[in-house]
C-alpha cells in the first residue's frame, strides 16, 4: 500500500493498478474500518485506492498515516461478510431503453441478445461513488461493451441502465450522462429519507431482472 | 421571500460521512463567512443560512430579527460583517455583488428547514436538503430556529476575513505549469466545479483508475483546461489531478466569479496547515 497526500485535508491510500476482486476486498475491509477514525470526515472507496478527507486541525497527516498502516496490517486477514445478492428489476428497451437498438447495432447481436446477456450476470458493486448511491459495477460481458455517447446527455432520468465501455450501471438520480441507456428500474436507488439511503452498498452482488413494459 | 435573487440557496456546513455512498459533503461556498456571519449573530458556527450569489434577493421580516451579512458586499443598505437588528415588517434588499460572488444572510437562530442527512444544506444537483432541494424561489417562507447561544447581544462589526491575491496550492508533484499561467474563471461555472479557461496543460498519460477526489482538486481533463472541484463535486473520478487548493484558500474560491482571473501559487503542506490555524485564529477572535 502506498500512500500520497493528495491535499492539506486528504490522504490517498493506493493498492494497486489494477481492477481485482482481491484489490476490492482489501479496499472494502479497510474503507469501513476508516470510517470509525476520530478525526476522519470522509472515506471515499474505489477500485484500487481509498481516500480518506480528514479535518487536520484534529488529526495529525502522520498520525493518520500510522494508524491507516495498523488498521490494513489488522484488516488484512478479517473475514468479510457473505455478499449480498440484490435483485434490480429492468424494463429494457423502447422508451424505457432508447439506446438498446444503438448497442444492438454496435456489437452486431440482436437486441434481445444484449438484453439476455446483460440481465445473464452477477455484477460486483466494486464501490459507490460519482453520485448518490451511483454503483460501479464489474462483470459487464466483453460482447456488448460499446463506446460512450460523443455528446453526453444533459439529463439522464434516475432509473436508467446503461452501458459505457467496459462498465455497466444504474443512474439513481437524475444526472448528465454519457453512457449507453437501455433500460429503466422502478427501484429507488437513492432514498435520502432511508437508512441507509443507498440500496446498494460495496461488495454487494447485483442481478438484473427483465420485467415487462406495464410494470412501471 | 420578496424576491430571490439569482440564485439564493440553504447552506450550512454541509454533511460530511456519506462519501463511500457516493454523496459529496456539499455545504456554503465560502464556509469561512458563513462561519464568521453565525458568529457574529450568537450562532453556533455551522447554523443554516442563506447564500446568495451575485445578485441577492429582497427579504421581509414577519418578526424582529438580529442579521449579519458577510461574504462579498451585495450594496443592500446595511453595513456588512456586523450585527443588524432589523424590525418586524421591514424589507432587506440585496443588490449586485461590488466584488466576489457569494453573500450570506445569517439570522440569529439559524435558518430552519429538515435536516437531510444531518444537514441543512441544499445539493442543488441532486436535489437534496435545503428547502425542497432547490434555489428559493419569490414568495417563500422561511422559519428562524432557535439555535443561538443565550447572552447578551453585543457583538460589535470585525474585518472581511482576509484573501490572498493568488490561489495557494499543494501537489505531490510540481504545480509548475498550472503556477506559470494565468487563467479565467468560464462562465459555465458552478457549485460543482469552477471551469478555468487558459494555456492547454500537457495531457497527462498512462491509464488512470477512478479513484477517490477532494475537495478543492485541480482536475485536468483530456481537454488540458483545468477543473477545480468544489463543494458539490463527485465524489470519485478518472481525470488527473495537477493540484489541490489549501483548506485555508477555499473560500476565496467560493468568491470568485464568471471572468474572473485566478493564479495559483504552490506552498508546502506545512504552510497550508500554518495558513489554515491563522485563519482559525481570526475566526475565534470573533467570539
Amino acid at each position: 500500500m502506498r500512500m500520497v497526500d493528495s491535499s492539506d485535508r486528504s490522504l490517498l491510500l493506493i493498492f494497486g493498478e489494477e481492477i481485482s476482486v482481491a484489490t476490492h476486498q482489501d479496499v472494502l475491509r479497510l474503507s469501513s474500518l476508516l470510517r470509525y477514525t476520530p478525526g476522519v470526515t470522509n472515506v471515499h472507496p474505489a477500485y484500487a485506492s481509498v481516500l480518506i478527507d480528514f479535518d487536520p486541525l484534529a488529526i495529525g497527516r502522520l498520525q493518520l498515516r500510522q494508524a491507516a498502516g495498523e488498521l490494513h496490517a489488522r484488516a488484512h486477514a478479517a473475514p468479510l461478510d457473505q455478499p449480498r445478492t440484490v435483485e434490480i428489476p429492468v424494463i429494457y428497451g423502447g422508451e424505457h431503453g432508447p439506446d438498446l437498438e444503438d448497442v444492438a447495432a454496435f456489437t452486431g447481436l440482436s437486441p434481445d441478445d444484449v438484453v439476455e446477456l446483460h440481465s445473464n450476470t452477477d455484477y460486483l458493486v466494486y464501490f459507490l461513488g460519482f453520485s448518490p448511491g451511483f454503483p460501479y459495477l464489474g462483470g459487464l460481458p466483453e460482447s456488448i461493451a460499446v463506446p460512450r455517447l460523443e455528446t453526453p446527455r444533459r439529463k439522464v432520468p434516475a432509473g436508467s441502465v446503461a452501458i459505457g465501455g467496459k462498465q455497466t450501471g444504474v443512474y439513481p438520480v437524475a444526472s448528465p450522462g454519457g453512457w449507453r441507456i437501455i433500460g429503466s428500474t422502478p427501484l429507488q436507488l437513492f432514498q435520502p429519507d432511508a437508512d441507509p439511503p443507498t440500496l446498494l452498498r460495496m461488495g454487494d452482488l447485483v442481478r438484473f431482472v427483465p420485467i415487462a413494459r406495464g410494470a412501471l | 421571500m420578496i424576491s430571490p435573487g439569482l440564485l439564493t440557496t440553504v447552506q450550512d456546513l454541509g454533511r460530511p460521512g456519506y462519501a463511500h455512498l457516493g454523496i459529496s459533503a456539499s455545504g456554503a461556498a465560502d464556509a469561512l463567512s458563513l462561519r464568521a456571519g453565525n458568529l457574529l449573530v450568537k450562532n453556533p458556527q455551522g447554523a443554516a443560512a442563506l447564500e446568495m450569489t451575485l445578485a441577492g434577493g429582497t427579504f421581509e421580516f414577519e418578526e424582529p430579527a438580529v442579521v449579519a451579512l458577510t461574504g462579498a458586499d451585495f450594496d443592500a443598505g446595511i453595513p456588512m460583517w456586523t450585527p443588524v437588528r432589523v424590525k418586524a415588517g421591514e424589507h432587506l434588499r440585496c443588490g449586485r455583488a461590488r466584488s466576489g460572488a457569494r453573500c450570506y444572510l445569517c439570522v440569529r437562530g439559524g435558518i430552519q428547514v429538515p435536516l437531510v442527512l444531518g444537514s441543512a444544506s441544499t445539493h442543488l444537483l441532486t436535489a437534496l436538503g435545503g428547502l425542497e432541494g432547490r434555489a428559493l424561489r419569490r414568495g417563500d417562507v422561511l422559519e428562524v430556529g432557535a439555535v443561538a447561544m443565550a447572552g447578551i447581544f453585543s457583538r460589535p462589526a470585525c474585518a472581511p476575513a482576509p484573501r490572498a491575491p493568488a490561489l495557494r496550492v499543494t501537489s505531490p508533484d510540481n504545480a509548475n505549469a498550472l503556477c506559470a499561467a494565468v487563467w479565467q474563471v468560464r462562465e459555465d461555472s458552478d457549485r460543482m466545479g469552477l471551469r478555468l479557461r487558459g494555456p492547454v496543460l500537457a495531457r497527462h498519460t498512462g491509464h488512470m483508475l477512478t479513484e477517490g477526489v477532494p475537495l478543492g482538486a485541480v482536475q485536468v481533463p483530456p481537454d488540458g483546461q483545468p477543473i477545480i472541484l468544489f463543494v458539490e463535486h463527485q465524489t470519485t473520478g478518472g481525470y488527473p489531478k495537477a493540484a489541490n487548493v489549501i483548506s485555508a484558500d477555499l473560500h476565496a474560491v467560493g468568491q470568485l466569479r464568471p471572468r474572473d482571473p485566478v493564479h495559483f501559487e504552490q506552498v508546502t503542506i506545512d504552510a497550508a496547515l500554518a495558513l489554515l490555524k491563522a485563519q482559525e485564529d481570526w475566526l475565534h477572535s470573533l467570539v
